[in-house]
């Protein structure tokens, strides 16, 4: 494949408002860009929901009984998957809003992806708590405090019950911090339509925004609010989620090291799935003067960081482990090691401890390939984590007589890869019908370069800038 | 330069420019604060910093609003959790004290994020006064730009010191790509 040469201009080629504009908005614009590949993902993608569906049917007309969870391992794929959903929307919060406090305005081509990614995992991952409880329509009085006839109200004292705040909050607020950022670009949609019905749509959608100076006012301070607000919500989502574990008493979940290092993995694992799915598109759609090499350098660095982040909780786990002196923990470590699921522990070890170890290399981050690679194993990677603190550790019982294997079902793979479907469905359908890059903080980002207050790393400003100036 | 001297029978909404740079426009903004213009707008494509000191806007309506949002949700959220738990329905967990603060935290946070972040939504459409499908500066021509690459600043007819001559005049002396009588 063609080398891409590797500089700190966040936009290359040439960096002007139509241009920029152009490229984006021709996506949603002009319907012919998207060839028969896209048709290709999508209906795979249709199949994978079409596929959740079905078995979503079958498991809410047999119970859950259809899956393999049973005492002791009464959670098993569905809160796997659960955690592993969640975890992934992280990298888009942690992209729109974090990066943005931080002033990092290489996020600004990126975020639009990000978010959706956020969203539509959140929609993933949430299925499966309503889900696992078999009868979901009954759920919603254990789930939200409402006065119902019974007189009942959920536990609020119960991780369980935070959890189900945590993720709808975290769900609603995501879905506005987008929808809100959508909002101009939907007005450029409207304003360079040529066809009647896309201009009244988006006429509709941007809600008749105008651009005018009151309306940027209040944007930008509701997007910076927002931006500060998202920033402990991302944090406290998946140290809610890790409470569900690290606050019982089962071995292998009661780890005060739990909330840090589940944050830690949910972005390892979101940069991870952003990479993949940006590493194609960007190059299918005539991204790369927008989303540059590096972009893609600093996300693989991101990945690297938060990987080794993962792996030292791996090794506190071990640590704590031996240092409580608790038998059971030692058992079930030992179980880890070298039981009957120590391949998951191993490929687990390999996948997010040592693949991850090639992005220290600068070759390896230019070679897209390999990155790319390297992003689907660390997926494969954060899917085993969960795996491996959850049914494997429900394995190991207090009563070793009540010890039992966990065997996973057809349904418990046809749910999961249904929703990878179903997130296949709806990414396929943002890419087509959506802006994929924010256009205004884009064009804001030129407009910068073009008055030279970009911000990038000090060695490599732009060559205009005098050399050796101040000597 | 249509509209001037035209008698239209259409009430003026305002005399817009257009620009084509955001440094322009920032100029041009500041000189019409500068003589005196209140009613007026600028209208870009991408918020630009320092615009709205250069034309005279101040508003923390939405801060505030985000604020008291905030403040509205935590209470929310630990006044439900204490009806719930002392008055409505106490329940002796192992001896556990009813108000069990630390465990009230979570949720207590959880509602404050959530009502300060649609407060923040909310409040910034609810003050842009969206949604709203007709505005008279729609009738700019060529203000389909104003989303793409042109800057634009509008003087209202509203402003005191607005007169179409003088006001014309001025604008023209701001040079711009070209300036428009705007009707209602």
């Amino acid at each position: 494949m063609a080398k891409e040469t590797l500089n700190d201009v966040l936009i290359t080629g040439q960096p002007t408002y139509a241009a920029v504009e152009d490229s984006i908005g021709r996506l949603v614009l002009n319907q012919k860009v998207h060839k028969r590949q896209w048709w290709y993902f999508f209906l795979f993608g249709m199949m994978g929901a079409g596929l959740l569906l079905v078995s979503i049917f079958w498991l809410l007309y047999q119970g859950i009984g259809i899956w393999g969870n049973n005492v002791p391992v009464a959670w098993a794929f569905d809160i796997v998957n659960f955690v592993w959903w969640i975890g992934i929307g992280h990298a888009g919060t942690l992209i729109s809003a974090i990066l943005l406090l931080l002033k990092q305005q290489w996020r600004n081509s990126i975020n639009r992806f990000a978010e959706a990614m956020t969203i539509f995992a959140v929609m993933c991952a949430g299925m499966y708590p309503l889900l696992h409880t078999g009868r979901p329509w009954v759920a919603i009085y254990w789930l939200f405090p409402y006065p119902n006839i019974l007189g009942m109200w959920p536990q609020f004292r119960s991780p369980l019950e935070w959890d189900v705040f945590a993720v709808s909050t975290y769900f609603t607020i995501s879905l506005v911090f987008w929808f809100m950022g959508l909002i101009p670009d939907f007005a450029v949609l409207r304003d360079r339509a040529k066809n009647r019905t896309t201009k009244v749509l988006f006429a509709i959608l941007s809600l008749g925004w105008r651009g005018s100076n009151q309306h940027w006012h209040r944007y930008e301070q509701a997007n910076l609010l927002l931006a500060g607000l998202s920033t402990p919500l991302v944090l406290s989502v998946h140290t809610i989620v890790s409470f569900d574990f690290a606050s019982s008493i089962v071995p292998g979940w009661n780890v005060t090291v739990f909330p840090p290092y589940f944050v830690a993995g949910a972005v390892f694992a979101g940069f991870a799935m952003v990479l993949n799915f940006l590493i194609p598109v960007r190059a299918y759609y005539n991204l790369k003067h927008l989303v540059t090499m590096r972009h893609i350098d600093w996300m693989a660095k991101i990945m690297l960081a938060t990987g080794m982040i993962v792996f030292y909780g791996y090794i506190l786990e071990v640590f704590y482990t031996w240092y409580s002196g608790s038998v059971f923990e030692f058992k079930l470590l030992m179980d880890r090691f070298s039981g009957p699921y120590a391949w998951s522990y191993w490929m687990l070890i390999f996948c997010n401890g040592v693949v991850p170890q090639l992005m220290w290399v600068p070759k390896f981050r230019r070679n897209l390939v390999l990155v790319w690679i390297v992003s689907a194993i660390v997926g494969v990677g954060m899917w085993l984590e969960r795996f491996v603190i959850i049914p494997v550790s429900l394995t190991n019982n207090y009563l070793p007589s009540s010890n039992k294997m966990y065997y996973p079902t057809f349904w418990d793979f046809a749910m999961f890869f249904g929703t990878i479907g179903f997130f296949f469905f709806l990414m396929f359908l943002f890419i087509r019908f959506l802006p994929i890059i924010n256009i205004f903080e884009v064009k804001d980002l030129v407009h910068k370069m073009l008055t030279g207050t970009a911000k990038t790393e000090p060695s490599t400003r732009p060559a205009q800038q005098p050399v050796g100036a101040g000597e | 330069m249509s509209g001037y001297g035209s008698h239209d029978e259409r009430e003026t909404y305002a005399l817009v420019a257009e620009f084509d740079s955001a440094e322009a426009l920032l100029a041009a903004a500041e000189a019409a604060r500068v003589a005196g213009f209140k009613k007026m707008d600028a209208y870009s494509p991408f918020p630009i910093h320092g615009l709205s000191d250069a034309i005279g806007f101040k508003s923390n309506a939405v801060p505030f609003a985000v604020l008291g949002g905030g403040l509205l949700g935590g209470l929310t959220g630990y006044s439900l959790q204490y009806y719930v738990h002392v008055l409505d329905y106490p329940m002796n967990v192992g001896g556990r004290p009813l108000v069990s603060l630390p465990a009230m935290v979570p949720i207590t946070f959880e509602l404050t994020i959530l009502f300060s972040g649609l407060t923040a939504f909310f409040s910034m459409i609810a003050l842009n006064r969206l949604p709203k499908p007709y505005h008279s500066i729609f009738n700019t021509p060529g203000f389909e730009r104003a989303t793409q690459d042109r800057f634009f600043l509008a003087i209202e007819a509203k402003d005191k010191n607005f007169d179409p001559q003088r006001t014309h005049e001025f604008m023209r002396g701001l040079n711009p790509l070209s300036l428009n009588e705007v009707h209602a």
